[in-house]
Formats: C-alpha cells, sequence, structure tokens
C-alpha cells in the first residue's frame, strides 16, 4: 500500500470512535440530502407530467402578439395620422383546414382544432363560470389524455349520444351537483344559450381545468359562438414535450397567429420550481456544510494528537507536501465512506418515505412522489468528498508546517 | 554528492549562529566553526542549556542557522528548499532521539520500513528483507511485529537505532541517545552506535549529557553558552 495512504488509513482505524461519528456526520448528511432531493424532484417532475399530460403542448389561438399595422401605416409612413380605429377583424383562424395541413407536413405530433367558448354554466340554482371548449372526438385521442381522465366508463363518443351533449369536470360536478343525463343550462356573452345534456365526467388532477373546463363537440361550440365554420384554437401534441418553446416559435413564425407553449404559459410555475432548487440546494449543501464540521474537528484532534509522529516524520525526511497528503487522505477516506454510507441511508429513506401513505387533496396517489436518480448520488457524494477535502485541507497544512524542533525539543 | 573518501568534510560549519527572536532574543548556538569528517565518532557535551542539542539539529538540517552556512559535503545548505532539505535527512541522515519516537500503531517492521519507503528505493520484498536483517542484527528478530508499546525501554531505542540506519545513511545524528535508559540499556546502545563506527563505517555525532560515555568516543566537542569551548580534534591537531 502506498505511505501516505497507509499511514492515513493506521490514523483512522486506530480512532475508531472518533472516525464512526464523523462518517455518521457525513452520511446522515448525505443520506438525508439523497432523501430531500429525491423528494423535491420527484414532486417536481410529477407536477410536471400531470400538467404536459393535462394541457396542450402548444395552443395556437387566433390572437396576434402584435396588432397588425393600419393600412394607412402602411402607405403613408412619414405622415402622422390621429384617432384611426383599429380594423375590425372577424374572430376564428383563417383557412383552419388548410393551415393544419400545412402544419401537419412538418410538425413532430399531432395537430386538433377546437373552438374555445368562456361561457356561464347555470345549474340548480347556481352560475359557475367556465370554459367550454369544442372538440372533434377522433383528433382529441391523439393530443390530450382527456380520454384517459374520463371517469365512470365515459368515452369521447359519448359527446355524438346527444344533441348537445357535454363532459364537465369532476370538480365542476361537485359543485353544481350535476350527474350523469343531467340537462344543464350553456350561456355566452353574446346572449347564445343552449341547453346541455351531462354524458361524462373527467378528472384531470389539475383543480383550475376540473372546476372550470366542460367539452361539447366543435359545432356544439360554434354554436355558442354564434358563428358557423369558427376554429378560434389549435392545440398541439409533440412526441417531445421539451421542444414545444421551439416549435411554437416557428408556428408563429410560419402563421402570425400567437402560438404559445406549455413551458410559456406556465413561465411562473417553472421559476418557482428553480427558486425551489436553489432553496433546496442551498439546505443540502448547508446539511453537508455542518456535516464537514466533524471531518474538520477529527482531523484536527488527530493532527493535535499526531504532533509528535509528524515531527518526526519530518525529521525522518518526509516532505512537506507528503505530511499534509497523509491528513487531506484521511479526510478522504471519512468522506468516502461517509459518502457510501450516505448512499444507502439515502436510498433507504427514500424507500421509507415512499412506504408512507399520504392523504392529500393535492395528490392523485396515496404515496410521496419521489425520484429516483443517480444524479442525487453523484451529486451528494461530489459534495461530501470536497467538503471533506476542504475540512481537512486547513488543519493538515498547519500540521506540515509543523517545525520539528519545536515538538522534539518540547518532548524532550 | 561527493563519497566518502573525498577530501571534503562530511559536515562543515562557518561561522553558524542561531539566535531565537522574541522581545530578548535568545542565543542558543554562537559563532560555531568547525568540521566533521567520514568515520567519526563524536560526542558533543555541555551543561543543560548550553545548546548541544541546537547544534545537532543545524547540522541535521532540522534547524536553520540565522547566521553562518552549514555544508554538507561542501555544499551550502541555506540555499536549499525545503523539499531538497527534506530528501537530504532521508537518505543521507539518521536520527535517533533522547525518546525512541516510534509510531505507536504500526510494527516494529513496520517503523523501520517507514523511511525506506518515502525514499522508495527497494522494492517491498528488498525493504522488508532490509528491515528483518536490520532488527535482527540487533537482537530483535522475534519482536518484528510486535508494536513499540510492547517492548522495553532498551528495545525500543535500538529499533530507533535500526530505522536510523535504515536507508544506510553514512551519518546518524544521536541526540542523548542514552538519556531515558537505565545503564545496562545505555551501555547496549552505546555499543550499537560505537559498532557503527567501528565495523560499518558510519559517522556518528551524538549529543550527550553523560560524560564517562562522551570519553570513550573519539572526538569531544564541549560548549558553553552556545560556543564552543574545547575540541579533542583541534587539540590533537596542535
Amino acid at each position: 500500500m502506498n505511505l501516505t495512504l497507509d499511514i492515513a488509513w493506521t490514523h483512522v482505524r486506530a480512532r475508531v470512535r472518533q472516525t464512526g461519528f464523523a462518517v455518521a456526520g457525513v452520511a446522515t448528511g448525505v443520506g438525508f440530502s439523497i432523501m430531500m432531493a429525491s423528494l423535491m424532484q420527484g414532486s417536481q417532475d410529477d407536477f410536471t407530467t400531470r400538467l404536459v399530460n393535462t394541457i396542450a403542448h402548444i395552443t395556437i389561438s387566433d390572437e396576434r402578439r402584435a396588432p397588425p399595422p393600419q393600412p394607412a401605416e402602411t402607405f403613408y409612413q412619414s405622415a402622422e395620422i390621429h384617432g384611426l380605429t383599429p380594423e375590425a377583424r372577424r374572430p376564428g383562424i383563417k383557412n383552419p383546414l388548410a393551415t393544419m395541413a400545412a402544419l401537419e407536413a412538418w410538425l413532430p405530433g399531432a395537430i386538433g382544432p377546437s373552438v374555445r367558448v368562456p361561457s356561464i354554466v347555470r345549474y340548480a340554482n347556481q352560475d359557475v363560470a367556465v370554459t367550454v371548449v369544442g372538440i372533434d372526438p377522433r383528433r382529441e385521442e391523439t393530443i390530450s389524455d382527456l380520454p384517459q381522465q374520463l371517469r365512470g366508463g365515459a368515452t369521447l363518443t359519448d359527446l355524438f349520444r346527444a344533441t348537445n351533449a357535454i363532459l364537465i369536470g369532476d370538480g365542476l360536478k361537485a359543485k353544481i351537483g350535476a350527474r350523469i343525463g343531467s340537462n344543464i343550462t350553456v350561456q355566452t356573452s353574446e346572449g347564445a344559450r343552449i341547453s346541455a345534456q351531462v354524458v361524462g365526467f373527467f378528472h384531470s388532477g389539475v383543480r383550475s381545468i376540473d372546476e372550470r373546463t366542460a367539452y361539447v363537440l366543435i359545432k356544439t361550440g360554434q354554436i355558442l359562438s354564434k358563428q358557423t365554420g369558427l376554429i378560434n384554437e389549435m392545440r398541439l401534441r409533440l412526441r417531445d414535450p421539451m421542444v414545444a418553446r421551439e416549435v411554437a416559435a416557428r408556428i408563429e413564425r410560419d402563421t402570425s397567429y400567437k402560438s404559445i407553449s406549455w413551458q410559456e404559459s406556465n413561465e411562473d410555475l417553472l421559476n418557482t420550481f428553480l427558486i425551489r432548487n436553489i432553496i433546496m440546494y442551498t439546505v443540502v449543501g448547508a446539511i453537508l456544510l455542518v456535516a464537514s464540521f466533524g471531518t474538520y474537528n477529527i482531523i484536527s484532534t488527530i493532527t493535535h494528537e499526531k504532533a509528535r509522529d509528524i515531527a518526526i516524520m519530518k525529521s525522518l525526511g518526509l516532505s512537506e507536501a507528503t505530511v499534509r497528503g497523509i491528513f487531506v487522505v484521511e479526510a478522504l477516506i471519512i468522506g468516502a465512506a461517509g459518502g457510501l454510507l450516505g448512499f444507502v441511508l439515502g436510498y433507504l429513506l427514500c424507500i421509507a418515505l415512499g412506504s408512507i401513505e399520504v392523504k392529500s387533496p393535492f395528490l392523485d396517489s396515496n404515496h410521496l412522489p419521489l425520484a429516483y436518480s443517480w444524479l442525487h448520488y453523484f451529486l451528494a457524494g461530489i459534495v461530501a468528498l470536497g467538503s471533506s477535502v476542504a475540512a481537512g485541507y486547513a488543519p493538515a497544512r498547519k500540521a506540515a508546517g509543523v517545525h520539528p524542533v519545536d515538538i522534539i525539543r518540547g518532548a524532550t | 554528492m561527493t563519497g566518502p573518501d573525498s577530501e571534503v568534510a562530511l559536515i562543515e560549519a562557518r561561522n553558524v549562529s542561531r539566535i531565537l527572536p522574541g522581545i530578548v532574543p535568545t542565543t542558543l548556538v554562537h559563532d560555531v566553526s568547525l568540521t566533521i569528517r567520514d568515520n567519526e565518532f563524536v560526542a558533543i557535551t555541555g551543561a543543560s542549556g548550553s545548546g548541544k542539542s541546537s547544534l545537532l539539529y543545524l547540522f541535521g538540517l532540522l534547524d536553520l542557522p540565522t547566521a553562518g552556512e552549514v555544508l554538507i559535503r561542501g555544499r551550502a545548505t541555506s540555499r536549499m528548499t525545503e523539499a531538497e532539505r527534506a530528501h537530504l535527512r532521508l537518505s543521507e541522515f539518521g536520527f535517533v532521539f533522547q525518546f525512541h519516537f516510534l509510531l505507536p500503531e504500526f510494527t516494529i517492521l513496520e517503523n523501520v520500513t517507514l523511511p525506506m519507503r518515502a525514499l522508495g528505493a527497494l522494492s517491498d520484498t528488498g525493504m522488508k528483507r532490509r528491515g528483518r536483517d536490520l532488527l535482527e542484527s540487533f537482537g530483535l528478530a522475534e519482536h518484528l511485529h510486535k508494536r513499540p508499546d510492547q517492548l522495553s525501554g532498551g528495545q525500543r531505542q535500538r529499533v530507533a537505532v535500526a530505522r536510523a540506519l535504515a536507508n544506510e545513511p553514512p551519518v546518524v545524528f544521536a541526540d542523548e541517545p542514552t538519556g531515558s535508559l537505565d545503564s545496562k540499556a545505555s551501555e547496549q546502545v552505546f555499543l550499537v552506535l560505537q559498532d557503527l563506527v567501528a565495523k560499518h563505517g558510519k559517522t556518528v555525532v551524538a549529543v550527550t549529557h553523560d560524560l564517562s560515555l562522551a570519553a570513550r568516543m573519539q572526538r569531544r566537542i564541549e560548549l558553553l553558552d552556545g560556543a564552543v569551548i574545547s575540541d579533542t580534534a583541534a587539540v590533537e591537531r596542535v
């Protein structure tokens, strides 16, 4: 065995209890860091997955980011024009079928048309503001998880069962007390009013959707908006949701319609995740920093106790670098042992945490969402090793700088 | 480094002084000039606080003079780096102190092979063989795998001498090597040191306050307040 490693290992082995406490400190830090990272990542992944599966990856609406320039502005660029009224435009996406066909030629996913109508649902003397979305059941299967979210055996084709069939979220159902077959009134600000028959319920897991969204056929949506042939929204599902931002930008360039990716529509939420991650890594860092104090303590104690041995090793001709190396290696041994033990502890803590039954209105599952990632172990291990070496370096440097004569004189 | 047969002195001190800084500076060694040649058995004597050990540490490059120069085989040591001085101590010098200073967690064989491992000139087997031979030559063959606390004081000091000889250094510095031993053990250690000079051609520079032991050495250097007040080699030359 290498001399430095041999001496370091012998020192560490000779102080089983002290070393054990230092290793336990690091292991606890690493274990709890892994558990915390796993829980935070798990809850974040769970939420993101649910979000991504529930909403469209990209939504193209009939709006534009900036109002189109007025014809007068285009023709008389040097003239200053006052009092122009914006050109009234007919709502909806122009030539929706041609637009869809053009996009389908290159889109890495599927696209579906819909009509979005802000409405009020009235039932049993209760008025609830909802968004009614007119959909094409055949295409909907390819662009959303709605078929899987339907409860009680309902299917999307049930929308064809009645004249004005409607699917409502289970949150809305609970709010107004509707049942299958109930006839509810849907009314819009344009004055359109229909009586719709409830043919099914869905549960997306996102409360705002479950309480405030209803699905009808496209033609029912068009009746509500009082515009035949209207398509005011196209929804897309991509094979890789992570490229939504880039695809949305290209669609917007090609069609000039406002195209919003799921990331853009949830920017605030994703920023919150970033802040949450910063908090998590700060706390994890603090845990490991506290653990490294134990390493500092043990290495300081060993160097203090071993002052005479250090002096004699230096007098025999061992260089400062070798002596320093001995104590840095000791810190590394503690860090590595603590890290490995911490991996086991972290894994067991995750299993234990995952087995606890939790009843929460915010979770569909009865168990806490946990993410098992080698990255958590790798990061915790690296930080544990790094902080152990940093904690061991100061006393090691001090020990290496010992003047052997001072110690030998003191001893004699 | 020049070989032992060279005319160049093994160790030469030129007007060497060592003063400890402080509000009232303390002079440990004052203007010492002398030379030590190969195969000498030198005793440095003097009263307590006369600077005997300080002079030995300066010769052994464990300490640096505040004035003057220590030359090893004609090579000035003041301009050497700490790493160069450490390497010189490892390869050319052996040290024996009043206390054995063996590493308590290691066996005596491991203690003896430690300087060899630091130097790295021999294979693992070669180091173990040499360590075993050395310990056998000091009558410690049956204690190879014992730890220092399982040996008597005299045995530990003999292990310390064996360790000092691990890398076959031409010179051994001994600081009160018999100071902590009873008379029987002292005699054993003295005979070991004497053999190093007589049979192995080593140079031994030993600090001792035991005048009867000093009288049995080839050369005696006596210090008073850090300065040399008598040197039998100088008397012989006169």
